[in-house]
């Protein structure tokens, strides 16, 4: 057991210092949401009420893209460039190399949440009606979200043009259904029931929610209970994908 | 005892067999020289031996059939292509393989100093020639102090002094009873190496000791007898 524990934080910490000498991806890691924002802000920066409407849910949206980009590439790297199979060649547990993944990565996405919310209610002047915490709680697990579902991806890619393309394939379809353009109701009966069967529907909703009610919601709980457990799902899935032998 | 024991060994890969059937004894504490042109599936019999491929027939390694988990931790592997992390450095690649493979702390140490990269620590992988990546894979194999290395192409494209050097290393390892598994496909490597492995196409053309090869085929070097070899299966 300490073996695991001891192999999972040495495998993220390795994926910290990997990633720590790649300053232009640490940059555009951190600052590209940012300007995103601001561009947004600037974009409704006539009509107030607006910014306010759509920012929550595009905080949640933002580190689910990055991550899942950055960590289904990553991964493929590991897996193309033969330390996965030098890995496996080891006592290491699958697991704990997943697991290794989805704390560095996570860590890296709660920094990038934190600093988006922070730049959007502090300098760009987002307002939401319940608690700012809840909104940080929602898009830190979308950030777990984005690196989870990056690390199945990743198992399905064999390129890094693969991967790339995985990313219309696997994400826009979810931010196209998931009631960040219409709502669901609005949408024609089938698309709804797809719409309720992916993961980033609930972290939209959950977003939604705290935009619009003063206090916490049981349903806002309830979105966040579903994206945990897609998050789990996605990371046991991820772990069996890996193979020790091909 | 036998080290690596194989009893009609194939393999596939994507429809395609790579091994047709190979039988194949490897005695513990013996440095055996795997020589073959590239294609003559080196590699394969190699990432079967390791666990990392999928086999038909028998395989055994250390008494256990190749795979099993308890060999993980008795069996250190190099393959062609350096599998080390480029942009860390060679002290960060190096203690985190220690700890993956539960190697004590001092042993990292060891393992930079025995590859000679000491005034390379605090250097990006990627910042290294092709030899010196090379060495950083080799130094991880040694961590553990597994019972049998397997070594795919270790010297290539190498300093003579430095190989020389090495293959030292290597007979120093065998010496302290460990089992070295070295392939190259550079035939006259195999004159450093008391047994031979011959490989081609997939089938074993010889495995026994150098000098008992070339009494066999009255041949001068490897790779006459190599040559002989070949025209006598076919």
């Amino acid at each position: 057991m300490m073996y695991h524990a001891r192999a999972t934080l040495a495998t993220a910490k390795r994926i910290i210092l990997q990633l720590s000498h790649d300053k232009r991806t640490i940059a555009l890691m951190f600052l590209a949401p940012t300007l995103l924002m601001a561009l947004l802000a600037w974009v409704f920066s006539d009509r107030d009420q607006m910014f306010s409407q759509v920012a929550p849910a595009l905080l949640g949206v933002f580190p689910f893209i990055i991550m899942f980009l950055i960590t289904s590439i990553t991964t493929l790297r590991e897996r193309t460039s033969g330390t996965l199979e030098r890995l496996m060649s080891t006592r290491v547990a699958k697991s704990d190399i997943v697991l290794g993944y989805a704390i560095a990565f996570g860590l890296f996405g709660v920094i990038q949440s934190i600093i988006t919310s922070l730049v959007a209610v502090y300098l760009l002047g987002m307002d939401v009606l319940g608690p700012l915490w809840f909104v940080f709680v929602v898009a830190v697990m979308d950030t777990f979200l984005g690196v989870a579902l990056g690390l199945l991806a990743s198992a399905f890619s064999k390129t890094e043009f693969q991967a790339v393309q995985f990313m219309p394939a696997f994400i826009f379809p979810q931010i196209l259904i998931g009631g960040l353009f219409v709502p669901l109701t609005q949408m024609p009966g089938l698309l709804e029931t797809i719409a309720y069967c992916l993961p980033l529907t609930y972290a939209i909703d959950a977003l939604n929610l705290v935009t619009t009610n003063t206090e916490i919601v049981i349903e806002m709980w309830r979105d966040v209970g579903v994206v945990g457990l897609f998050i789990v799902a996605a990371i046991i899935l991820a772990s069996l994908t890996l193979r020790r032998r091909s | 005892m036998n080290a690596i024991e194989a009893r009609k060994l194939f393999v596939k890969k994507s429809k395609t067999e790579i091994l047709h059937g190979l039988d194949i004894t490897i005695k513990t504490g013996s440095l055996v020289g795997l020589i073959g042109p590239s294609g003559s599936g080196k590699t394969t019999l190699m990432r079967s031996i390791v666990g990392v491929q999928a086999y038909g027939g028998d395989l055994s390694v250390l008494g256990q059939p190749a795979g099993h988990k308890s060999l993980r931790q008795r069996i250190g592997y190099v393959s062609q292509n350096p599998a080390v992390y480029s942009d860390i450095t060679v002290a960060q690649n190096i203690a985190y393989f220690a700890t993956v493979i539960g190697a004590p702390k001092l042993q990292a140490e060891t393992a930079i100093k025995k590859v000679q990269l000491e005034s390379h620590r605090h250097q990006l992988v990627s910042s290294l020639s092709g030899g010196q990546r090379a060495r950083v894979s080799l130094a991880v194999a040694l961590l553990g102090d597994p019972e049998i290395l397997v070594l795919d192409e270790p010297t290539v494209g190498l300093d003579p002094i430095l190989r020389d050097e090495l293959w030292g290393q290597f007979n120093e390892l065998v010496q302290a009873g460990r089992t070295l598994i070295i392939s190259s496909h550079v035939m006259d490597e195999a004159d450093r190496c008391d047994n031979v492995l011959l490989m081609r196409d997939g089938r074993v053309l010889w495995n026994d000791t150098r000098l008992k090869l070339l009494q066999d085929t009255q041949a001068a070097d490897v790779n006459s007898a190599f040559i002989a070899k070949v025209g006598e299966s076919s």
